[in-house]
């Protein structure tokens, strides 16, 4: 008998997406200006590099914002 | 089951060690995190090696010297409870001695005391309430975790955690029938999961503004 996992487990979420999702429900329901203050805290913007060969591919912009 | 034996017969020999602090190095293979020392520890070792080859500059200091010394498990109970709260991005209560502490774990609403048994508690999402005389200070935390330690301390950390006066109803219940939607119609195992943490986190801020 496998051990009594979580369904967002089992539904093949880790614990931190599962924890970042109920963060951003829980944002999306304060009220102004505590909301725009809170959704703020959720932009990325980063930029990926792979590398291959020994040389780096062009790198991809990320820039996230919590979507409405 | 018996591959950690030579782990713990090790362990067991360097009990004698540990008294003597980082000294041995074969003995401490690896010691439990409740092991921090009450004092900070220096490595002797090194402090005389450097002041014979510098003796008019300080010897740096390393990690542990900086680490606050656990607090000592006192004998008799301790009256209050030491609350540490934490966000990531600021720390709601730090080292706050009050009453009682009500956390949302998963296995329920826990009530921490002082003298509580050293606990680790997985958060759900839920009420949090600071007792502390008359006063109740209530937050609706996301999830995260709660470290009740032997010796009175509470380390709760959380994803976000905000006053219940900070929620607005509406938009909770227009989230609540939004998921419950989607819960009914959704298809392949994710959107199940996704849609079901939806209808859980909402219901349970709904729980938190009537409750």
């Amino acid at each position: 008998m496998s051990s009594a996992v979580p369904f967002w487990r089992a539904a093949g979420m880790t614990y931190i997406g599962y924890s970042n999702m109920v963060a951003s429900a829980v944002r999306k329901c304060l009220k102004e200006p505590y909301r725009s203050e809170a959704l703020g805290r959720e932009k990325v913007h980063f930029t990926i590099s792979k590398w291959s060969d020994g040389k780096p591919e062009k790198p991809t912009l990320r820039t996230d914002s919590a979507e409405e | 089951m018996f591959r950690h034996a030579s782990r713990f017969l090790i362990r067991a020999a360097a009990g004698d060690g540990r008294s003597h602090g980082r000294t041995s190095a074969i003995a401490v293979a690896r010691a439990f995190s409740s092991d921090v020392p009450a004092a900070p520890s220096q490595d002797t070792a090194f402090i005389e090696a450097w002041k014979k080859v510098a003796p008019n500059i300080e010897p740096p200091k390393t990690p542990l010297e900086f680490m606050k010394p656990r607090p000592p498990t006192p004998s008799a109970i301790p009256s209050k409870l030491t609350v540490n709260f934490v966000l990531p991005y600021q720390s709601e209560i730090s080292s706050k001695e009050v009453d009682m502490v009500i956390i949302p774990a998963t296995t329920g609403q826990m009530g921490v005391l002082p003298g509580h048994v050293a606990t680790i508690a997985e958060l759900k999402p839920g009420l949090l309430s600071v007792h502390e005389g008359t006063e109740v200070t209530k937050y609706f935390v996301s999830s995260g975790f709660a470290f009740i330690h032997a010796n009175s301390f509470a380390d709760i950390v959380a994803i976000e955690a905000v006053p219940i006066d900070r929620i607005d109803p509406s938009l909770v219940q227009k989230g609540l029938t939004d998921f419950t939607q989607k819960l009914s119609s959704a298809t392949t195992d994710l959107e199940k999961a996704e849609a079901q943490i939806g209808v859980d986190v909402h219901s349970a801020l709904n729980a938190a503004l009537s409750g």
